[in-house]
């Protein structure tokens, strides 16, 4: 049996310890917010926060989460208010938005880090995959999601 | 511990998808959004019959006492905005408050029971607005009317004395008012004598307006439902292996070996495919079926590869052809010429790899089939799952959901035939997720082509003839599209038979060469390719003629304002011949798709080891008309990462008859460090021509990359990806 905090609920979840924790959310928990496309950590699609760091949930087996704390897109805010939300919305950045989940939580986690990032900081940190192109917006996104976390 | 805190209620006919959109969750959020946010969202999706409850004044419109307005919305939302910008056009007619509306999916089992009341219900081709312009205008306009028919009747006044604005009529002599929501349950019985003419564009008041689309704020809080996020009860999981090698057979798999691995209820043998069904998890059965070595049939095809298919196809370039287009006399204007240009260009094979794998969710009952999915066409994948239950299409509901990427592929369907074959051995209601390498593998893919351009040029260096010899595959003999087989297929010639070039002598010819690979419509069929290959073959000319690569389009395109604009505006924007350091260079391409034109101009530098970073491009974009700028400009910065990735990374590969590339490590996508800066023009230039958004920026992309990399480096790009090609000084 492990015991983890999903977006501040404590879950005791009695599963195989290899099944990663994308598929314990998602068919387990039921918050399908976190999303499936690669299954190998390629793509970020999955990424939700573990203990505060931006993780690709699809490649982290459960087992090694006792007593940790997970945080989803669904966890962020209850009401869509943190930063690198209203900044999405501000500049309309999802278009099929399936990778957007796996984007705003990687990019929640990486604002920690660089409060007032440069485009290289971007470029290095954010690889999560947009199939739709959505870059352009997304980069935009990022500059006005560290600006308002300053304001 | 499985499903908990999802589904808590399930009833026959209505089925929850969780309990959070059940009570209507899918709200949450606006209250942060700004203020154009709040505007139209969309409600209760997927679609379920219960509101047929509402009060409806035709299949398309209801409104509540409250003066809510429900609009359905009869095509797919797959990130290309019409999910919005239909509603926007039945709204401009409506005359009402944007604010007030609500958004759901059509039903395709209320348009098979009602006589297709919804007509076509598919996303493909750049159609969603160009296609039901008029259609949305003639629902907003009728509706309109009825609603001032039934304000007049409860006034005793004439008609014409009230108009409508806002959601309210006004009787202009007197100033009385009713609002809509006070007339709905009037005029939904307004039968009127005849339907209302519809506005000319120039009397439009809302559209165009940039406006957030609709499902924006649920893309942001993990609340939007895919087809993949569909939970039904006693649900179970599947994940499937098809024969690696397409045609090929399921010969034998040995299940022993998952003997007491957890959860898993079944393994299911098809005619090509073995797939293993679990409870709880999709990863149980995605572990166990990586278990499973099945013994495939593949026959001849599982000696082919990619060496021999593109000498096949090259080899096929001086068999007779199917001629597209013809003007002037090619043949003599060629052994006259001055100067002569002849080149080959290839373009690949590839995989749609939209970010949600295929997926299907399914519950099979002996009178009842419901069907979750995020399909491009919810009526065609009725149909397809009727026929595959044997049920009758009006006992078939497919509750349609956001789709994560599309491209065409979600048109096909053959995710829900698999599920529902599943379903039948299993009787359980299943869920079924193709893996990501499955989903490249089992691709319909962009076809293979191959062109062979020949050129004479005048004594001014300009082209006075050419000719364009295509081999490539038919995605019409895949769809199952009849065509006759002396006629040239739009998808196989487009965008060479349809370039804008006033050269005299044009002659474009095309072999279609099937092979056991599936092929289908991919964004922007034929343009993605063969805009790459003429742009490219076009730039050679004016190379070797001295002539700048912008003034030779010019001259090409003289007489066509339209044209002109597009590519002056690209030119202009994106600082054609202004001076650029050693190793950069710009180029330059234009094309026209879904009656729109696009041109772009695209700087690069490359690095003396080969390294290179596309810098800028610049997108002209000609819609003729828009309803939401915004989206509009969305799509135009979208196509061009699309086709970028398409330019730069995208191949698939054959070896001994299967795909070789399975996922994203090789399967290779832009992702943000390589972005360019987009800068998007929109210059609508009117008439009476819609044209589309969501394809006409991805033709000319590529084309705009290779004639930089040439104008920086002097290399010339011929067959793609851009990968491929050493760039680096030494070679």
């Amino acid at each position: 049996m492990i015991t983890i905090d999903v977006n501040g609920v404590s879950r005791q979840i009695d599963i195989e310890p290899d099944t990663p924790l994308l598929w314990v959310l998602r068919d387990v928990i039921g918050l399908t917010g976190t999303k499936f496309s690669c299954g190998i950590a390629q793509c970020g699609a999955c990424t939700v926060h573990i203990d505060g760091a931006a993780m690709r949930s699809c490649s982290v087996p459960i087992g090694a989460l006792d007593r940790s704390k997970v945080v989803t897109i669904e966890g962020l805010s209850p009401d869509n208010s943190h930063p690198v939300q209203r900044a999405w919305i501000e500049e309309g950045v999802p278009q099929c938005g399936y990778c957007q989940s796996g984007q705003i939580m990687a990019v929640a986690a990486f604002l920690k880090t660089f409060p007032k990032p440069t485009d290289a900081d971007i470029d290095a940190s954010i690889t999560n995959i947009c199939r739709c192109g959505t870059y352009e917006r997304l980069r935009r996104g990022i500059h006005r999601a560290a600006d308002l976390m300053k304001a | 511990m499985h499903g908990t805190g999802t589904v808590s209620t399930f009833s026959r006919r209505h089925f929850i998808l969780t309990a959070a959109s059940a009570a209507g969750g899918l709200l949450v959020g606006i209250g942060a959004a700004p203020e154009d946010a709040r505007a139209a969202t969309i409600s209760n999706q997927p679609w379920n019959d219960d509101d047929y409850a509402r009060h409806e004044i035709d299949a398309w419109i209801a409104i509540d006492p409250d003066d809510s307005i429900l609009i359905r919305y009869q095509r797919s939302e797959m990130g290309q905005g019409s999910m919005t910008a239909l509603p926007m056009i039945i709204a401009e007619e409506l005359q009402c408050d944007w604010s007030k509306v609500r958004i759901e999916y059509a039903s395709s089992t209320r348009s098979v029971r009602e006589n297709r009341v919804y007509g076509d219900m598919f996303s493909h081709g750049s159609m969603s607005v160009r296609q039901s312009q008029k259609k949305m205008q003639q629902v907003g306009a009728s509706a309109r009317e009825r609603l001032i028919t039934a304000a007049a009747a409860r006034w005793h006044v004439a008609a014409s004395e009230c108009v409508a604005a806002q959601s309210v009529v006004t009787h202009r002599p007197s100033g009385r008012t009713l609002r809509y929501g006070q007339l709905a349950a009037e005029a939904a019985k307004v039968k009127l004598a005849q339907e209302p003419a519809i506005k000319t564009t120039a009397q439009f008041t809302f559209i165009p307006r940039p406006i957030p689309r609709v499902d924006l704020v649920h893309k942001t809080d993990g609340s939007a439902k895919f087809g993949m996020d569909a939970q039904v009860p006693d649900m179970v999981f599947a994940a499937i292996n098809a024969c690696p090698v397409r045609g090929g057979k399921l010969k034998s798999v040995d299940e022993s070996v998952l003997s007491g691995a957890p959860g898993v209820v079944g393994v299911v043998k098809l005619e090509n495919a073995v797939a293993v069904v679990a409870t709880g998890t999709f990863w149980r059965a995605k572990r166990a079926l990586s278990r499973l070595q099945p013994e495939w049939d593949v026959g001849a095809a599982g000696s082919v590869d990619s060496a021999q298919l593109s000498a096949q196809f090259r080899a096929a370039l001086s068999e007779r052809m199917v001629i597209a287009r013809n003007d002037g006399d090619v043949d003599k204007a060629m052994s006259g010429a001055v100067g002569t240009f002849e080149a080959i260009y290839e373009t690949p094979y590839l995989s749609h790899s939209p970010m949600e794998p295929m997926n299907a969710t399914v519950h099979l009952q002996p009178d009842r089939l419901d069907v979750w999915v995020g399909t491009q066409d919810a009526e065609r994948a009725l149909g397809a799952a009727a026929r595959v239950s044997g049920l009758k299409p009006e006992q078939v509901h497919i509750h349609n959901a956001f789709l994560g990427g599309g491209f065409g592929r979600r048109d096909a369907n053959d995710d829900i035939a698999q599920a529902i074959a599943i379903a039948k051995v299993i009787k359980r209601p299943v869920k079924l997720i193709w893996t990501r390498e499955e989903d490249t593998r089992q691709d319909r893919f962009r076809p293979h082509a191959v062109v062979r351009f020949k050129a004479a040029a005048g004594a001014d260096g300009m082209p006075t003839a050419w000719s364009m010899r295509v081999v490539t595959s038919s995605i019409f003999r895949t769809v199952g599209i009849p065509f006759p087989a002396d006629r040239a297929e739009p998808p196989a010639v487009d965008c060479l038979e349809s370039n804008g070039y006033e050269v005299p002598n044009t002659r474009v010819e095309v072999l279609l060469k099937d092979t056991h690979l599936p092929v289908w419509f991919f964004r922007a069929p034929g343009g993605n390719q063969h805009v790459f290959a003429l742009e490219g073959f076009l730039d050679e000319i004016a190379s070797a003629s001295g002539i700048d690569p912008y003034l030779m389009r010019r001259k090409l395109l003289k007489g066509k304002p339209d044209w002109l604009k597009v590519l002056d505006t690209a030119a202009e924007k994106g600082d054609w011949g202004k001076p650029l350091p050693r190793g950069s260079g710009r180029g330059i391409a234009i094309s026209t798709f879904t009656d729109s034109l696009c041109a772009q101009v695209a700087e690069v530098t490359v690095k003396p080891d080969g390294r290179l970073k596309v810098n800028r491009v610049t997108v002209a974009l000609d819609t003729r008309h828009m309803v939401n700028p915004q989206t509009v400009a969305e799509q135009a910065e979208g196509s061009v990462i699309f086709g970028l990735t398409a330019a730069l990374y995208g191949k698939i590969t054959i070896k001994d008859g299967a795909a070789v590339q399975g996922n994203f490590d090789t399967y290779r996508m832009v992702r943000l460090a390589d972005a360019p800066r987009i800068d998007v023009h929109l210059v609508p230039s009117g008439g009476d021509i819609w044209g589309g958004a969501g394809e006409p920026a991805v033709p000319p992309v590529a084309a705009a990359v290779a004639n930089a990399i040439f104008a920086a480096t002097g290399k010339r790009i011929r067959t793609l990806p851009i990968m491929d090609t050493d760039l680096s000084r030494s070679t």
